[in-house]
């Protein structure tokens, strides 16, 4: 159970939000939903950690994150704008790259697996430059099945999709809902899955 | 959280308050740096005995070891300026450093200068890779390197930390350099002349010494109050209170 | 643990794949060491005097090649984001991109010294020492400008202004290592020198990365 209370968020100057409240159970999402610059990012930045709230308090099961960061870095996955692909690796390698920073063992079968449900089957071994766009956020896609963390934190994770992407996208967070996870997720974009709650920036 | 609690204690570790706190000391160290500067020029030129072997050029020691004191004290200071804004994450603790950095520059600049100026006359050259000069030569590329960074961070709270850090790992590089440094010296020792062999120091030199070393700290202070209350007015331009001062409203 | 040797292998077959990158520091190397006898002259008791100090200077010059580029591609790619996330401490990560830039930038030097050396009519003895020093020294010079690179990330004109901040900080390095050679040249022993610059080395294992860590925190907030 992911809650914040009080949040207060100020970039440089400027006072972006103030007073922000929000809490995600297990088998619920958050969409965080807010024109350019309005703070998505920084709301997703503030709740994985990598940004200090100016004021509020973010908690995990109840437990202030500052004080549980490895436990909770283990259980919440964050999805940047910048997907952390390197592209001289092939998708493989930056499957397993990606893992060992995790701190997980993944198994070269269950990597394999995911590349293969993302409709990556023959680049395993491709470098990812040679993909194209659309391609390169499904081995991210694949990464969020590697991966075993219970809250998911997307932000813009529907861009350069195409609709195939988007469905499977779709279904796979619907999973990860239905088997107690909690997603929050920043889009434009109204999206197909249940469950949702819109926070409004 | 903890800042809350620390602020009863640092009452004035918040610009608002310190602004004006600044503005009311600032004569203050202005007429101290005039009095030791007038005291200090005066023994110097007119008490201090000419040397009898270094003759009148000798006098510019009186401002050549001020400033070397000064470019190093200043870095300590602003080192731990720098570590207490890391540490307790007070806003004023790195305008303080910030304001600190040009005056310990121009420190280190002048003491260069003037060592120059003395070895001259002495030595016969402008430059000589003496232990302490080169060392000072080093301590200017700190200050210039901190105040490049500051420059090149737009957001002055990053700025603040990243100086913070640079100034943390230099203090620690410091005492290393000048070791290192004088140990290069005296493996190299043919090829230069030791300051350290200075003319035995007479009371009355050390007096005009300590009197002007007194100048230059009060000039620095009152340098540095005047800098950070610009940096304060820069930086709070979009608070209420800076809107309100009546230096800012005419 | 093992992401840092996941960190190292990763960036060793980053490189494999980028190869130019390591090459140019190695080229540079090579090419400012032989670029002082052609300025000075062929007189060979000069160029032993000078040879310390011109592989150490050159040295210094091939690893800020590097330095820059530590960190910039991971933080584009939002790798540094991933490694700030992760479970294993920022400071082990930092580790582990710091003996991969060694591994790259310092140890080709380390084993390039003693050739380029030879062009400056130095003995076995010396190229010894000159080696020894390298690879205490080379180590420290990755460290240091961890240091500055974590501080400079992102930023405009970043990389003169790194070495603005990192060559003073490698002036010990430089004096006790090009001095290593010269205290065994001239026949007093090398042993005092080279301590100093493990002391240092140990001084930096123990520091640099948290000074780097807090710098990169401070780059990406």
């Amino acid at each position: 159970m992911l809650t914040a209370h009080g949040l207060t968020c100020v970039r440089g100057e400027r006072r972006l939000f103030a007073g922000l409240d929000l809490a995600v159970g297990p088998g619920e999402w958050l969409h965080v939903r807010g024109e350019n610059g309005a703070g998505k990012t920084s709301l997703l930045r503030l709740l994985v950690g990598l940004m200090m709230p100016a004021e509020g308090e973010i908690r995990w099961d109840g437990t202030p994150v500052a004080k549980l960061t490895d436990e909770y870095r283990r259980q919440m996955l964050f999805l940047g704008h910048h997907g952390a692909v390197k592209e001289e690796l092939t998708t493989l390698e930056n499957l397993h790259f990606a893992a060992a920073l995790d701190g997980a063992e993944l198994p070269e079968r269950e990597a394999l697996a995911a590349l293969h449900r993302f409709g990556l089957r023959g680049r395993e071994e491709l470098p990812v430059r040679f993909l194209s766009a659309g391609q390169k956020r499904r081995v991210l896609l694949a990464r969020l099945v590697t991966r075993k963390a219970k809250l998911w934190v997307l932000d813009e994770p529907f861009t350069a999709l195409d609709v195939k992407a988007v469905d499977m996208l779709s279904a796979l967070i619907g999973e990860h809902l239905a088997a107690g996870g909690m997603a929050v997720l920043t889009s434009h974009q109204a999206m197909p899955i249940a469950g949702g709650r819109v926070l409004q920036l | 959280m903890n800042e809350n609690k620390l602020v009863h204690w640092f009452k004035y570790a918040s610009p608002q308050s310190f602004y004006p706190l600044a503005g009311k000391m600032i004569p203050w160290f202005w007429a101290l740096t005039a009095v030791f500067g007038i005291a200090g020029l005066w023994i110097s030129f007119f008490v201090a005995p000419t040397d009898a072997q270094q003759g009148e050029g000798y006098r510019i020691i009186f401002i050549h070891v001020p400033t070397s004191w000064m470019s190093m004290f200043i870095y300590i200071v602003l080192a731990c300026w720098a570590g207490l804004g890391l540490a307790l994450n007070t806003r004023l603790s790195g305008m303080m450093a910030q304001a600190l950095a040009p005056t310990g520059a121009l420190m280190a600049f002048l003491s260069l200068w003037t060592g120059a100026f003395w070895g001259k006359p002495m030595w016969g050259t402008w430059w000589v890779w003496d232990a302490r000069l080169t060392s000072e030569l080093i301590l200017l590329f700190l200050y210039l390197g901190f105040i490049a960074l500051q420059a090149a961070i737009d957001d002055p709270r990053r700025a603040d930390k990243a100086g913070a850090i640079l100034a943390l790992v230099g203090v620690v590089n410091v005492p290393i350099i000048y070791f290192s440094v004088k140990w290069w010296n005296t493996l190299h020792q043919g090829s230069s002349v030791s300051m350290t062999k200075s003319p035995s120091m007479a009371t009355t030199m050390l007096w005009g010494m300590l009197l002007m070393a007194l100048c230059f700290w009060m000039y620095s202070i009152a340098v540095a109050l005047m800098r950070v209350r610009a940096i304060i007015l820069e930086r709070e331009a979009h608070t209420e209170w800076v809107k309100l001062l009546d230096e800012v409203k005419s | 643990m093992n992401a840092i040797l996941a960190i190292i292998r990763r960036d060793l077959l980053l490189a494999m794949r980028r190869k130019s990158e390591v090459l140019t520091a190695v080229f540079f190397f090579v090419i400012v060491t032989s670029l002082f006898p052609l300025g000075i002259g062929p007189e060979s008791a000069l160029l032993k005097k000078i040879a310390p100090g011109v592989l150490w200077v050159a040295a210094l010059l091939a690893t800020m090649l590097g330095l820059q580029r530590m960190f910039a591609p991971d933080h584009h790619d939002g790798t540094l984001e991933q490694m700030l996330l992760s479970p294993t401490p920022l400071g082990l990560l930092v580790g582990g991109k710091i003996a991969a830039h060694w591994l790259l930038s310092g140890l080709p030097l380390v084993l390039l010294a003693p050739v380029l050396g030879l062009q400056f009519d130095l003995d076995a003895g010396a190229l010894g020492v000159l080696m020894l020093a390298l690879l205490l020294g080379t180590p420290l010079l990755s460290l240091i400008g961890a240091i500055g690179a974590a501080l400079t990330l992102g930023l405009r004109g970043g990389g003169v202004l790194l070495s603005l901040l990192v060559l003073p900080l490698y002036v010990p390095a430089l004096i006790f290592g090009a001095g290593a050679v010269e205290a065994h040249v001239s026949g007093l022993g090398a042993g005092g020198h080279l301590s100093l610059l493990a002391a240092l080395l140990a001084l930096a294992i123990f520091f640099a990365p948290w000074a780097t860590t807090a710098a990169l925190r401070i780059a990406l907030e």
